[in-house]
């Protein structure tokens, strides 16, 4: 027979207890785990929720992150085109942008002789015909302008571009920046999306988890009852409602990542065509991995959230007031 | 070990269900609680499990003040205080095994110890070869005997019974009652809240008579 514990039973030492608490963690989260895989179907459904909700953020971050790199890859090109007039030849072009590279505003002026023109023109394709028909090259050279740093602001190119069209061998010239900064500000914007749609859509993981864990604990109310009776602690019966949160929100992002992922490979081949169309070569960047442990964490801590929420407002079984 | 000093016990909406009651049991006593429906049996057994409060008065268990006991000090006192239920609240989904595993698991304990103790519950009932059965499978009277080996796999030092024969018939409950005393045999202290005054009167254990609230009697054993 059995007997009793005396009177009162002694507390666990502290290193114990750490034993204790850390072997229940352990076995806890696993056991959570093959919990959610032994109903894979809504656990699936869950999972993809969360996944595709947290990858429309990550995707809109990706596309800015990768306009960003494109857009720095600008900053390169000339901010003025300077196009001649037609019967300037390409050997008169020389002095002239000699003339050009003392002025104080300008940093480089690169020259394109009407014929290396012609013979990029030629290599884009789907031109060669139309280029055949013609007698002579109508095209005109073309001064590439780089200004100084200190002389690119929007107003001081626009000064700039009036001093050269007052040139006598200028035909028209072509401002690079005014869209380009345009785009920079359609980034900015970009940007604050990712920033907004990342809130609202982190809101409804929020609340498509804090909604998952309170069915399960609707599903599980007996058996928490029942628990709290044999002298389990409020902690010992959140445990696994906790790590449910944190697995789906795991889950989630995996599958954020996964989709982000799988989508670039998909559009690289495009984006390699339209790139070579621009004659450039444009690797698209994925999630890295800082951005990849920023997605997981902050799923894991949305799973964490929203189930520690639905486990505040509907674990209060039979304790007494 | 269960000492009870001028308790009441009134809900909001039914009114009294406890009034003064006051007595005190010793180590290893073993006691009937009886009285009609609603004279407050179940009232006065949730309050020395602490599922509830009393509205007045103290209750000492186990050496605790369960009127000043902290909330979060709650499931260790429940560990010391095996609770059996007539309707056994048993998880129909878990093996017979898991059931009685169950206080023995939210302590932390490791598995063989588990294992080791449970099957030392489940043999003290009888049941060692139905571990792997799962609930529904048993006999109410099977169901019975694993709801107490799940009290006392923990050993604690108190056990409480709430109806524990009420669907068994006579020669089952009978064996119900022998198991209760072999636990107080080795030092539990036991309460048990039963109709079957049949039994309680060829038991000759100390006996507590409920009625409307009031403890109206309470017969020394011999």
């Amino acid at each position: 027979m059995l007997k009793p514990h005396s009177r009162r039973r002694r507390l666990p030492k502290l290193a114990e207890q750490f034993q204790i608490w850390l072997g229940q963690h352990v076995q806890n989260a696993l056991a959570t785990l093959g919990r959610l895989f032994d109903t894979p179907v809504p656990t699936g459904m869950t999972v993809a929720v969360i996944g595709i909700s947290l990858a429309f953020p990550a995707a809109l971050y990706v596309v800015a992150d990768n306009l960003r790199t494109m857009a720095g890859n600008w900053d390169q090109t000339a901010a003025i085109s300077l196009f001649l007039r037609h019967d300037v030849a390409d050997e008169a072009a020389t002095p002239l942008a000699d003339q050009l590279r003392k002025w104080p505003e300008i940093a480089r002026v690169d020259i394109i002789s009407r014929d290396s023109a012609l013979n990029e023109f030629r290599a884009l394709g789907g031109f060669e015909e139309a280029l055949e028909q013609l007698k002579n090259n109508p095209l005109p050279v073309v001064l590439a302008i780089y200004p100084q740093a200190a002389f690119a602001l929007p107003a001081q190119l626009e000064t700039l571009q009036n001093k050269l069209l007052r040139l006598q061998e200028a035909d028209f010239a072509r401002m690079d920046t005014v869209w380009l900064q345009r785009f920079q500000a359609i980034l900015d914007l970009i940007q604050t999306g990712v920033v907004l749609l990342g809130g609202l859509l982190g809101m409804g993981v929020l609340l498509i988890v804090g909604n998952t864990i309170r069915l399960e604990i609707l599903n599980r109310r007996i058996e928490i009852e029942i628990m709290e009776l044999v002298g389990a602690t409020s902690a010992f019966i959140r445990r696994p409602f906790l790590y449910a949160g944190a697995w789906y929100g795991l889950l989630g992002g995996l599958t954020a990542w996964l989709l982000v992922t799988l989508a670039l490979i998909l559009l690289q081949g495009s984006v390699s065509r339209l790139a070579s169309l621009y004659r450039s070569e444009f690797p698209l960047a994925g999630l890295g991995v800082s951005e990849t442990l920023i997605v997981l964490s902050g799923s894991i801590a949305l799973g964490l959230i929203g189930s520690w929420i639905a486990v505040e407002r509907h674990l209060h079984g039979t304790e007494p007031n | 070990m269960i000492q009870f000093e001028h308790v009441f016990k009134r809900y909001p909406e039914r009114g009294e269900a406890l009034t003064n009651i006051s007595f005190e049991m010793k180590v290893g006593e073993m006691a009937f609680l009886t009285g009609p429906s609603g004279a407050g049996k179940s009232t006065l057994l949730r309050l020395i499990g602490l599922l509830e409060r009393p509205t007045r008065g103290d209750i000492v268990v186990n050496g605790r003040n369960l009127a000043t006991l902290p909330r979060d000090r709650i499931p260790y006192h429940r560990r010391d205080v095996g609770m059996i239920f007539q309707d056994h609240r048993l998880l129909p989904d878990r093996s017979v095994f898991d059931n009685v595993a169950l206080p023995l698991v939210v302590t932390g304990l490791g598995h063989k110890e588990v294992g080791r103790r449970v099957r030392a519950a489940l043999d003290q009932v009888g049941l060692l070869k139905r571990e792997r059965a799962i609930p529904v499978a048993l006999s109410g009277g099977e169901q019975q005997r694993v709801g107490i080996a799940r009290a006392v796999v923990g050993r604690p030092p108190v056990l409480l019974a709430d109806e524990p024969t009420g669907n068994l018939d006579p020669d089952l409950s009978k064996e119900i009652f022998q198991l209760f005393e072999r636990f107080q045999y080795v030092g539990v202290t036991l309460l048990i809240a039963t109709h079957d005054l049949a039994l309680v009167k060829s038991m000759h254990y100390r006996t507590f008579s409920l009625g409307e609230g009031r403890l109206v009697n309470d017969t020394r054993g011999w």
